[in-house]
């Protein structure tokens, strides 16, 4: 057996740090979390992986059929709109699908948190990890639409995509980790957090050019400094579809407002983490 | 002597009852206390208590301890927070080796998963590394006995299964300090004795282990040290064989008049509610000092709500050493034979044999539930003592023992005889002959 550990257990601090070397020794679980989610989520369905291609592509055409051709909404600059709304909601059904997941997770993982100690975090963690499987498999699809609408890659799309990855990662951690706080204390964030998704889809450009709010400057403003996905997805249309240029205060911004958003959902979670078990 | 594992030292454990009460609480809820906050301030300061208090004691490598206490005493709050999963409200504690913690078997068990991938996750969650799991793999499966389903979803396992399962994952942590809650509640007989010995072979093989428990006979065959808490606070701390007789003297405080009435009730049950459990004598009066030869009454008094018919009321008659002698229910006979009951107060009476029990301090445990489905009542500890001396045997090789305890759990008088067969002739007349 390796060297005995030593460590001490005695009344939280009201600042608490994060033990990193402790997350590292924890990753085994990590992994075995992130994987019991991804394998438990197809279990006994007979399409099972091909769910995560079904949704988005009907919801991609009927989308389309909807605001495009009925609504007549384009992308602004000729690029087709199937495809300008496909990037725009892939990052979107992360983001959304995270947040949901995370804010969920303590309080569905409660049975495991209130009979073993690991470090809290890995859970949240966890739904963040599993949305990124998600979306790898629902870009195949848009890998298919961009062969049949002939639209190359741009390097600099894939040069920025782990950046653009990042951002939504931290974003929607930071939100998520919040809400998982608040949801063990107070369960009215299961009732108020598909509420909020739903209003904040019509204020992310999911459907919609950013370019259309032109004329509310005030609003464009805003939508960027305070939801950080909204630049992830122009900064992505730009960067992989070649809609507009790459604009790079867009993106530090968002780059910007994700690690703040991450920071503070992280720093609330950790101050109220000691008492999970005692209140979930 | 090396440094103690574990060190203890002043640890405290404040809970507000109010959020205990409130599994959570609606932001609504919390408005209301800010409005008026001179009655938030007095409900908090009245709904404080302290589940732990004071509690300091040390243990050294390779020892195991056992930690009893009557339900509420703070065992549970003392083992959360010995697993880090609520910390203390006050002291420190010191623990120098890796902690492994088990406070149910079978945590994080995913019923959509095969019985190979929970041992993966089980593992995991419980500290084992990748590595770890798979160098115990075959070993674990081996425990567990379950070969031939390692690739079926644990829905569809048996209970007995599920938790075979569930323990030989467990069995095989090898953490320097393991702390253990009752998990050996579970399972068949045969299993038990199986995880107990595993787990003497822990506690044998230098490994440190804490055990809870409300089975006093495993607590006594684990571990050579015991920790009695009684509210919150350290009772006792001595020999097992000393602190389990006297926490069933001290703790176990059954009424001393052979009756014990239930207190008024913490939720009301919608089936049946107890009222009270008596030790009569052969005149139908309470008493608590019996001769062997004595026919000695149980008496259950019990509020019948809805007379459900897989309603099961009986009790456990336990030794003061924590030997359960016998469980009895009123539906154990064939169908005519139960006692009729009937919806409002139900005296229920049980007659115990005379001339079987042997001297010896008992208690009576109340078992009442809905067969296979829940307990109504199910306190561990018994709610009424009794002893009984030997009076029964007319033989003077009996009675030259006077009160002496023979031998023996329970001490019926046996008939003899010598038979006049011959060798040739079998001892018993088989059917077939007659």
């Amino acid at each position: 057996m390796s060297e005995p550990v030593e460590f001490v257990i005695s009344p939280p601090k009201r600042f608490l740090s994060i033990n990193w070397g402790e997350l590292w020794r924890y990753r085994d679980l990590f992994l075995v979390l992130a994987w019991r989610d991804i394998s438990v989520r197809y279990k006994q369905t007979v399409l099972g992986v091909l769910w995560a291609l079904f949704q988005p592509f009907i919801s991609m055409v009927i989308f389309t059929f909807i605001f495009n051709r009925v609504a007549k909404i384009d992308s602004g600059d000729g690029t087709p709109y199937p495809i300008f709304l496909y990037v725009g909601q892939l990052f979107w059904l992360y983001y959304s699908g995270t947040l949901t997941n995370a804010s969920q997770s303590m309080v569905s993982n409660a049975a495991i948190i209130q009979k073993v100690y690991f470090p809290r975090l890995i859970v949240p963690a966890t739904a963040a990890t599993t949305g990124l499987v998600d979306m790898a498999i629902a870009s195949l699809i848009l890998g298919g639409m961009m062969v049949y609408y002939g639209i190359r890659p741009h390097l600099l799309g894939i040069a920025l995509l782990p950046v653009l990855l990042a951002c939504a990662v931290l974003s929607s951690m930071g939100l998520g980790l919040f809400f998982a706080s608040l949801n063990i204390k107070y369960r009215d964030i299961r009732y108020a957090l598909p509420f909020v998704i739903n209003i904040l889809m019509y204020v992310t450009p999911v459907i919609y050019p950013v370019s259309m709010l032109d004329r509310h400057p005030a609003a464009k403003t805003a939508m960027l400094w305070l939801n950080p996905i909204s630049g992830v997805i122009t900064t992505a249309r730009a960067a992989i579809l070649g809609h507009g240029a790459v604009e790079w205060h867009v993106l530090a911004v968002s780059l910007l407002m994700s690690i703040v958003f991450f920071t503070f959902g992280l720093y609330y979670f950790r101050s109220t983490e000691r008492y999970f078990a005692d209140i979930v | 002597m090396s440094k103690p594992i574990i060190e203890i030292e002043g640890v405290g454990k404040r809970y507000r009852i109010g959020a205990n009460k409130e599994p959570y609480l609606s932001i609504r809820d919390e408005m209301a206390k800010w409005v008026s906050p001179i009655a938030r301030r007095e409900r908090e300061a009245k709904s404080e208590f302290w589940a732990l208090k004071d509690v300091s004691f040390s243990v050294q490598p390779g020892e195991a301890i056992g930690i009893i206490g009557r339900n509420g005493a703070g065992k549970s709050t003392l083992l959360k927070i010995l697993s880090q999963i609520t910390p203390p409200t006050e002291g420190k504690i010191t623990m120098r080796g890796r902690v492994a913690s088990l406070l149910e078997v079978g945590t994080g068990f995913h019923p959509e998963l095969t019985g190979r991938e929970n041992i993966y996750l089980n593992g995991a969650i419980l500290g084992m590394t990748r590595g770890e799991i798979k160098r115990k793999f075959d070993e674990i499966v081996d425990f567990a006995e379950i070969e031939k389903f390692l690739d079926t979803p644990v829905k569809r396992y048996s209970s007995g299964m599920y938790v075979r399962l569930a323990f030989a994952v467990a069995a095989h942590l090898e953490p320097e300090i393991l702390v253990i809650d009752e998990v050996l509640a579970v399972g068949d007989a045969q299993f038990q004795k199986k995880c107990l010995g595993k787990m003497g072979e822990v506690a044998k093989g230098g490994r440190t282990v804490l055990f809870v428990s409300h089975n006093m006979q495993a607590v006594k065959q684990l571990c050579p040290r015991t920790v009695v808490l009684a509210a919150g606070r350290v009772l006792l701390d001595t020999l097992s064989d000393k602190a389990v007789s006297r926490y069933m003297e001290l703790e176990v405080r059954p009424s001393s008049s052979g009756v014990w009435e239930a207190d008024a009730p913490k939720q009301v049950d919608d089936i049946l509610e107890l009222l009270a459990l008596k030790v009569l004598d052969a005149r139908g009066e309470s008493r608590t000092e019996f001769g062997s030869s004595e026919y000695i009454t149980i008496q259950i008094e019990c509020l019948i709500r809805h007379l459900h018919p897989s309603l099961t009321i009986g009790f456990d008659l336990v030794r003061a050493d924590g030997v359960t002698v016998l469980r009895s229910y009123q539906n154990d006979e064939a169908e005519p034979q139960w006692p009729a009951m009937h919806e409002g107060v139900n005296h229920l009476r049980c007659l115990l044999p005379r001339n079987m029990l042997n001297a010896g301090e008992y208690g009576v445990v109340p078992r009442i539930s809905l067969h296979c489905s829940r307990w109504i009542s199910s306190s561990e500890e018994p709610v009424v003592q009794f002893s009984i001396s030997l009076s029964h045997g007319e033989s003077p090789f009996w009675s030259i023992l006077g009160s002496v305890k023979r031998p023996g759990v329970i001490a019926p008088i046996l008939g003899w005889n010598t038979s006049t067969v011959t060798r040739s002739e079998p001892l018993v007349e088989t059917s077939e002959q007659l």
